[in-house]
């Protein structure tokens, strides 16, 4: 994962992994329940100063709930929350140190950007001269000087975004909180912007937490993804720990695209810290060998979850004996420009998505329809998830 | 238009039907401006009905008494109609709400009479003298529904992240509402407030179960005055009253359709850049 070439020190940052390190928010079992509908069903996550943290997952997940709960709008029906060390469950947003940027970015329609970006300062009574000096710092940061005296209607969306960005911005809280803030930029905006936002957190040195439904978004911002789903989290991880070994279904299929193959295990043996793991698929009318983190009980029920990219397509069968071999046709091809993906047919029917680098171009592609194929993985290449 | 032209169907529908509106009050006007006494005969441009009404105690003291009804009325109203607007358009959930939308529009639609004697009944059971302030209580309430209803759709249209915003930036709640919610829904409840008055100016049945002695309102005085017979200073202060309302609906509408024009000249400023 090429992600953010930040240098050496945005590697090193991992203060979840040392168990000494305090959180910077905690969420400690917190459940929130409108009427019968829980939203948020016990749920407990520690997030670190300086981390960029992304809540991801699909509508009602449960996700807006919880950064709600964090700037003050919800309150949790059990459970407490932590900022900073001390207890904030209860105090209501004006007096939290923390801001948020939303989804419709709700700039004040009657005042300019100017007055909208220090009407935060003015609630904390600061003198004026202090107020105008953090506004032009402010407006200079989203690079926006020249639009000081204009209305938040007489300016584009992705102005919008960079005036909502330095109104929450301006109190320099501790925690900023953004919900879908890219929503409603165009793809070629939001590429930028999601730059833009990532240099930001890196020069603020701050804390932010991204609600987000992009797997996308979450992966490129973020330090660590939290995976939401019906009021739990899933799995909370690094973006390539959430794509490489993802914990679950839900997850393994919420984030990229993957093939499933339903199996049972029979063989495991011991092998350097982990299992050699050998299973059978009906659907594959094969055998799969697997290098796992951990072993597993012969005659389990258990998935297979193999990304499309981390197999090959080739005419002859690979000659390496540690490889796993699979043959079948090929069903479709679908062009997508850089990569193809190849929908390729095994035995009993089942459709394998295996993803080709289009290396070549388009009129010399070796591998067609209906083409006889190989496809191929290693061992490492999958992950054995129980059902 | 020019369909219209030749549908010779509409024309003539349209014309009986603004006819049959405002033929009455077309007569009325004029013969506000009749020289002479008798109402049915014109007897030559005059404007003397209108002066004549400057001395007519009666009706002045009514057109007071009626002013300070509408004016406390409608500001009440419009307090307490606002206030039950923020409630029902969604701030919080609690149980009922879906009931209690439904009662506030009841007024609109309960016959006046109804109103005005349940209301005579209720300042009765309670040994209430009535008089200005009983008026001014029936007043406001059934004119706050009103109110009620104008500031809903208002706030209908209003984000309410906005509010949000201002208290995750450190205002606190009541601030927020003054600052920048009210600024945003401040035409709709001036249009409330206009609505909320302009009701209770001309309402005669209401006013006429719970007045008292010494509390008697516009309408009412013309009501009885007409009894004892129609005089052309009757129809002066009709006038007066017919441009007062109509100036106040204009407004209203001025209100609103500014309100309008301010969101689609920021979306054509948004198309073009």
């Amino acid at each position: 994962m090429a992600k953010k070439p930040l240098g050496p020190v945005r590697r090193a940052f991992a203060p979840w992994e040392n168990p000494e390190q305090q959180p910077f928010i905690e969420f400690r079992n917190v459940t929130k329940r409108f009427g019968s509908f829980v939203a948020v069903d016990q749920l407990s996550l520690k997030i670190y100063q300086r981390e960029f943290h992304a809540l991801l997952g699909g509508s009602g997940c449960g996700k807006t709930t919880l950064m709600r709960m964090l700037a003050g709008f919800e309150t949790p029906t059990e459970g407490q929350i932590f900022l900073d060390g001390q207890e904030i469950t209860r105090i209501p947003p004006h007096r939290r140190p923390v801001n948020m940027m939303f989804q419709s970015y709700a700039l004040f329609p009657h005042l300019n950007v100017e007055k909208n970006i220090a009407f935060g300062l003015k609630q904390d009574n600061l003198p004026r001269s202090d107020i105008k000096r953090r506004v032009d710092e402010m407006l200079a940061l989203v690079k926006l000087e020249a639009f000081a005296k204009r209305k938040p209607h007489q300016l584009s969306g992705g102005q919008r975004q960079r005036v909502a960005l330095a109104r929450s911005l301006a109190k320099r809280p501790k925690v900023l909180l953004l919900d879908e803030p890219l929503a409603a930029l165009d793809k070629k905006l939001r590429e930028e912007t999601q730059i833009e936002l990532m240099n930001l957190q890196e020069e603020l040195r701050m804390t932010f937490l991204i609600v987000t439904h992009d797997q996308e978004e979450a992966m490129n911002l973020a330090d660590r993804i939290s995976v939401m789903n019906s009021g739990h989290i899933l799995q909370v991880a690094t973006p390539g720990e959430i794509y490489e070994q993802p914990v679950s279904r839900y997850v393994a299929d919420f984030i990229g695209d993957i093939n499933f193959f339903e199996c049972k295990v029979t063989g495991c043996r011991p092998q350097n810290g982990g299992a050699s793991i050998t299973l059978h698929s009906e659907e594959l009318g094969n055998e799969i060998k697997v290098k796992a983190g951990h072993p597993r009980m012969i005659g389990d029920a258990v998935t297979f979850a193999i990304r499309p990219e981390k197999m090959r397509i080739s005419f002859e069968k690979p000659l390496d004996p540690s490889l796993n071999t699979i043959k079948g046709e090929v069903w479709d091809i679908a062009y997508l420009g850089d990569v193809s993906i190849y929908h390729i047919k095994v035995s009993q029917g089942h459709i394998v998505r295996t993803i080709v680098a289009n290396t070549t171009r388009l009129v010399e592609r070796p591998i067609s329809w209906e083409d006889k194929v190989w496809l191929s993985f290693d061992a490492e290449a999958g992950v054995i998830l129980s059902q | 238009m020019k369909a219209l032209k030749k549908d010779w169907f509409s024309i003539t529908s349209l014309v009986l039907g603004f006819s049959f509106l405002y033929l009455p009050i077309v007569i009325l006007v004029v013969f506000s401006f009749n020289s002479s006494k008798l109402v049915t005969v014109w007897g030559g441009f005059s404007t003397k009905w209108y002066s004549a009404l400057l001395h007519n105690e009666q009706l002045l003291s009514a057109v007071y008494i009626t002013l300070r009804i509408g004016l406390v009325s409608a500001s009440i109203a419009t307090v307490l109609g606002t206030m039950a607007a923020l409630v029902l358009a969604g701030r919080g959930r609690f149980m009922g709400r879906t009931l209690f939308s439904g009662m506030i529009y009841a007024p609109l639609v309960m016959p006046e009479i109804i109103l005005g004697l349940s209301m005579l009944l209720l300042f009765v059971a309670v040994d209430q003298a009535r008089g200005f302030w009983t008026i001014t209580i029936a007043h406001t309430s059934f004119t706050m529904c009103y109110v009620a209803v104008v500031v809903q759709s208002r706030l209908a249209m209003f984000d309410q992240s906005l509010e949000e915003a201002a208290r995750d930036l450190g205002c606190p709640p009541l601030k927020a509402f003054f600052v920048i919610t009210l600024p945003q829904i401040l035409p709709g409840v001036l249009a409330g407030w206009m609505l909320a008055f302009t009701l209770s100016l001309d309402d005669l049945v209401i006013a006429s179960f719970t007045s008292g002695p010494g509390a008697t309102t516009l309408p009412m005085a013309i009501y009885s005055q007409v009894r004892r017979g129609v005089t052309p200073e009757i129809n002066a202060i009709c006038t007066i009253m017919i441009t007062a309302v109509t100036l106040g609906v204009i407004t209203i509408s001025l209100l609103n359709k500014q309100a309008h024009t301010k969101k689609q000249s920021s979306a054509t400023i948004r198309a073009g850049s």
